[in-house]
């Protein structure tokens, strides 16, 4: 195959980025995307041309580390990573655009990498169960419908990437945040935090400068690992009884 | 130099409760005066780097993906062992043990591993505490598997992506350290040294991914939980950015690295395609316990998949089923991937490049119903259609060994302590727990016991005994090692060769494969241990790193990390070369029964055979830490 690229290329955070075109003639159908950038990485530095930066780690399609947004959509053209994306999903001759992810929370590290550190920082304020290593019960103390253990897990198996921020046209990342705290306000090990968590983790989704949800669902649409959209409208709910009845405002009277 | 294991006296189901009474506490009051580097955040990092600041230490982790959850323990599939006996199927701590130093092909430390099965038990509790949503019955309760050829059902798993939930829990851990202030954590930051104060290790030496700056930070404590070197076959099923650096700088500044060639071959991958391949996919043995593995009893070169379903059942050999019929299919990894590899040497591999067999799900099918199997497999069949194009509802699997673990390592007491007082090995780093060969499920059981369960306990034994004052990184054995650091890097961009560091790789990666992989033999390892000197040399002379060092250059990091790999591939060979019997995962031509089974040597390498590094280009020194069974009787393995 032969294909045609346009890669954003831009050399740091501060320098302004462009478009440069490659013509690409070793590309075979069974190659990963990613491994098609590999072979004209390997073709520039013969040429001494510096190679394209690009995120990638584990290429099984689950660190969610790669990024890229192909031809104007996240991960390409299926709905998976796009490590797992392959060049028979193109053809012979194609154009194909490269840009790194779009948002004012991902600014742009250098070509095609991100920064995505306020996806770390939103698990930080509260995405987890605050339990010490030690002293916990038997796993088996507490048992948990099937339904529900297989909705959490649905919810947890995020991927952290950010494809949901780069498909939304508001940059959103209602997806990603409602993802965790459906995880744990579906389980009875998330209970005890679980109106403190929600307050905690949307007010720092909002410092980040993430925009707001307008229910397109593109974030679905594209999300490798199908995260559905019912976690938004879980985290709606979950946020309003928070903000309404949590321990804070009945401490003070207020509230139902 | 003389190994002491501590490995502590006493009855074994004792000696950790005992050994946990004797070493040293820290006061609670104290233990903010003492601070601890970890290096990686997978299973062991990020449960030892949560683990450590809940008790109260000032941590500082490091990783060098963008972010902490990205480590490659994400990756892991299949299932942790425990040994709950939740199935009341006869399990038991004892049993865990007994099988995972028998399936290490007694090749391990009886404390060590019966420490693990103790813990097992534990981490579970912990992950379900944390929120991990780990598969469940009807009734609401836990449920297992059996799992890579177990004769019970011990292992817990959260569908395909067992590895994802435990680490996103370990994750959760280490952010709620991270937002306490506990763990200050550096993303994008590459430790390419350690540092080593009057004979201790109090520091490291990284490298900013993002700016190229390269920093010092100290510390009472360094522990390095930096995963395994399996990335020195190129292929593998690791992360592309899995790399023995760090351990590999520890080793040269002291550390011993053990068992080096004892190397993990998984046998459900998927098989190579050409030249472009960059990596391995594994797919979970689970696999296994549906699939019929199979080739055609003559050879058909280039056989593709689509045909193989017109093979009539009379020409088929499923060669595992055949050679062992009270394990088929279920045979340990080492034994399924040496025997894909004899049926393809015969020349009756499958795919276009004869490097393949099949695993065919046809039959599985036709007893249990589409339905049933999707449900156990789909992902695993949708990631394997994703990548072949192949539709295995269809027609069959296609598959072949990779390389995917190694139980080699930094060589730990039974602290975790490395020969280098206060540093630390942790998880699949050190060499400890899973002898010549690992079980399934069990690398995660291991990564959690050693993060969560052991270092918490024994650290606090070496810091007691520790003054509390800080070393200044202005100190000359810091400002020393940041000059090597960097005088590394500049060479490395001075060269400006011809040969891209993928080629490089790719190089030695093929020459690890064909001698020191799955079967050896002492002519073939002495040959590859000249490709690989040359290799060296031309790496340094002739190997093209562009951009500057300044800044973000993933060439730059790829090339500090081949550099070591090669290296490592010399040491590999020379411990290859030793070991002059089939141990485990490892087959050695020369030692073998007259059936063909590996042939494993006790009175002579009942040891672990721990380097110590002598300087640049001179041989390294073995030093051997022999192996004492006092409770299991060592028998050779057998799976007819």
């Amino acid at each position: 195959m032969k294909i045609t690229l346009k890669v954003w290329r831009q050399k740091d955070a501060n320098s302004k980025g462009a478009f440069k075109t490659y013509e690409h003639s070793h590309v075979s159908q069974d190659m990963s995307f990613l491994e098609m950038l590999d072979v004209l990485n390997n073709e520039l530095v013969q040429k001494g041309e510096e190679p394209i930066a690009f995120d990638h780690d584990c290429r099984e399609g689950i660190c969610g580390m790669c990024s890229l947004y192909i031809n104007g959509r996240p991960h390409g053209p299926l709905q998976t990573t796009t490590c797992q994306l392959h060049m028979r999903s193109f053809k012979d001759g194609e154009t194909i655009t490269i840009e790194p992810w779009r948002a004012k929370a991902f600014p742009v590290v250098k070509d095609l990498v991100v920064d995505r550190g306020a996806f770390d920082r939103i698990q930080r304020a509260g995405g987890y169960v605050s339990v010490n290593t030690g002293g916990v019960p038997d796993a088996n103390e507490i048992a948990i419908p099937k339904k529900i253990a297989d909705e959490a897990f649905d919810a947890a198996t995020c991927i952290g990437c950010g494809a949901c921020v780069a498909a939304c046209k508001n940059a959103s990342a209602m997806l990603f945040v409602s993802a965790k705290v459906s995880q744990f306000a579906l389980l009875p090990q998330g209970q005890p935090e679980r109106k403190e968590r929600v307050e905690k983790m949307v007010a720092q989704m909002d410092e980040e400068g993430f925009g707001a949800c307008t229910n397109t669902k593109a974030c679905e649409a594209e999300c490798p690992k199908g995260i559905s959209v019912a976690n938004i409208a879980r985290m709606n709910r979950e946020y309003f009884s928070a903000i309404t009845s949590s321990y804070e405002v009945m401490a003070k009277g207020g509230g139902d | 130099m003389k190994l002491d294991s501590k490995a502590p006296e006493g009855p074994l189901a004792e000696k950790w409760t005992k050994h946990k009474f004797n070493l040293k506490l820290v006061n609670p009051a104290n233990k903010r005066k003492y601070d601890v580097i970890v290096v990686g955040t997978g299973l062991a990092g990020a449960s030892a780097a949560a683990s450590l600041g809940e008790l109260g230490y000032n941590v500082k982790a490091f990783c060098f993906q963008d972010s902490p959850r990205r480590a490659h323990s994400i990756a892991a599939q299949g299932g942790i062992n425990a040994a709950k006996n939740y199935q009341n199927d006869g399990d038991s701590i004892y049993r865990l043990f007994y099988d995972t130093i028998k399936g290490g092909d007694y090749r391990a430390r009886e404390a060590n591993v019966y420490r693990l099965a103790e813990v097992s038990v534990n981490i579970i509790d912990q992950c379900v505490a944390q929120g991990v949503p780990f598969a469940r019955e009807y009734g609401g309760l836990l449920s297992n598997r059996s799992f890579g050829g177990a004769q019970v059902s011990r292992t817990f798993y959260a569908r395909g992506q067992t590895g994802q939930q435990l680490l996103l829990g370990a994750y959760g851990a280490l952010n709620r350290q991270i937002a306490n202030g506990k763990v200050k954590m550096y993303t994008r930051s590459e430790m390419l040294d350690v540092v080593i104060v009057d004979g201790k290790a109090r520091g490291i030496i990284t490298r900013d991914l993002i700016t190229g700056k390269i920093e010092s930070h100290s510390a009472h404590a360094v522990l390095l939980c930096t995963g395994g070197y399996g990335n020195v076959f190129f292929l593998s099923t690791n992360a592309k950015g899995s790399n023995v650096t760090a351990a590999w700088r520890a080793h040269k500044k002291g550390a011993l690295f053990a068992n080096p060639c004892f190397t993990q071959i998984h046998p459900t991958c998927i098989p190579v395609t050409g030249d472009h391949q960059s990596k391995l996919t594994l797919m979970s043995e689970s696999l296994r316990n549906d699939g019929r593995v199979w080739v055609p009893k003559t050879a058909r070169p280039g056989l593709k998949a689509a045909d193989a379903v017109n093979i009539p059942e009379s020409e088929r050999d499923y060669f595992l089923e055949r050679k062992y019929p009270s394990f088929g299919n279920l045979v340990p990894r080492d034994v399924a991937s040496r025997n894909a590899k004899y049926v393809c040497d015969e020349g009756r591999g499958v795919g276009t490049t004869g490097l393949a067999v099949f695993l065919d799900f046809s039959d599985a099918i036709k007893r249990d119903g589409e339905a049933t199997i999707r449900a156990k497999y789909g992902n695993l069949f949708d990631m394997y259609a994703q990548i072949t194009g192949d539709n295995p509802y269809k027609v069959p699997m296609m598959i072949f060994p990779a390389v995917h673990y190694t139980m080699g390592g930094l060589w730990v007491d039974y602290n975790l302590m490395t020969t280098v007082p206060g540093l630390y090995a942790l998880g699949e780093a050190n060499f400890s727990d899973h002898g010549a060969n690992r079980l399934g499920a069990s690398a995660l059981m291991q990564g959690l016991a050693d993060g969560y369960f052991v270092i918490p306990y024994t650290i606090g034994d070496y810091l007691a005994g520790m003054p509390y004052e800080k070393v200044s990184t202005d100190r000359p054995e810091f400002k020393e090692a940041i000059d090597t650091v960097q005088s590394r890097i500049n060479k490395l961009l001075s060269i400006k060769g011809k040969k891209t560091v993928d080629q490089f790789h790719r190089e030695l990666g093929l020459t690890m494969w064909d001698y020191c992989g799955m079967s050896r033999s002492e002519k073939g390892l002495k040959f590859a241990k000249e490709k690989i000197q040359k290799l060296k040399e031309e790496f340094w002379s002739n190997v093209a790193v562009l951009g500057g060092a300044g800044e973000l250059n993933q060439e730059l990091e790829k090339a500090l990390r081949v550099a070591d790999f090669i290296e490592l591939g010399e040491l590999m060979i020379d411990d290859a070369l030793n070991r002059s019997e089939s141990c485990g995962g490892h087959f050695r031509e020369e030692s073998a029964t007259p059936d063909g089974e590996a042939k494993r040597k006790d009175d002579e390498f009942a040891y672990v055979a721990a380097w110590e590094y002598k300087g640049e280009n001179q041989s390294e020194a073995l030093h051997k830490e022999e192996l004492i069974f006092e409770n299991v009787k060592l028998t050779q393995r057998s799976y007819k």
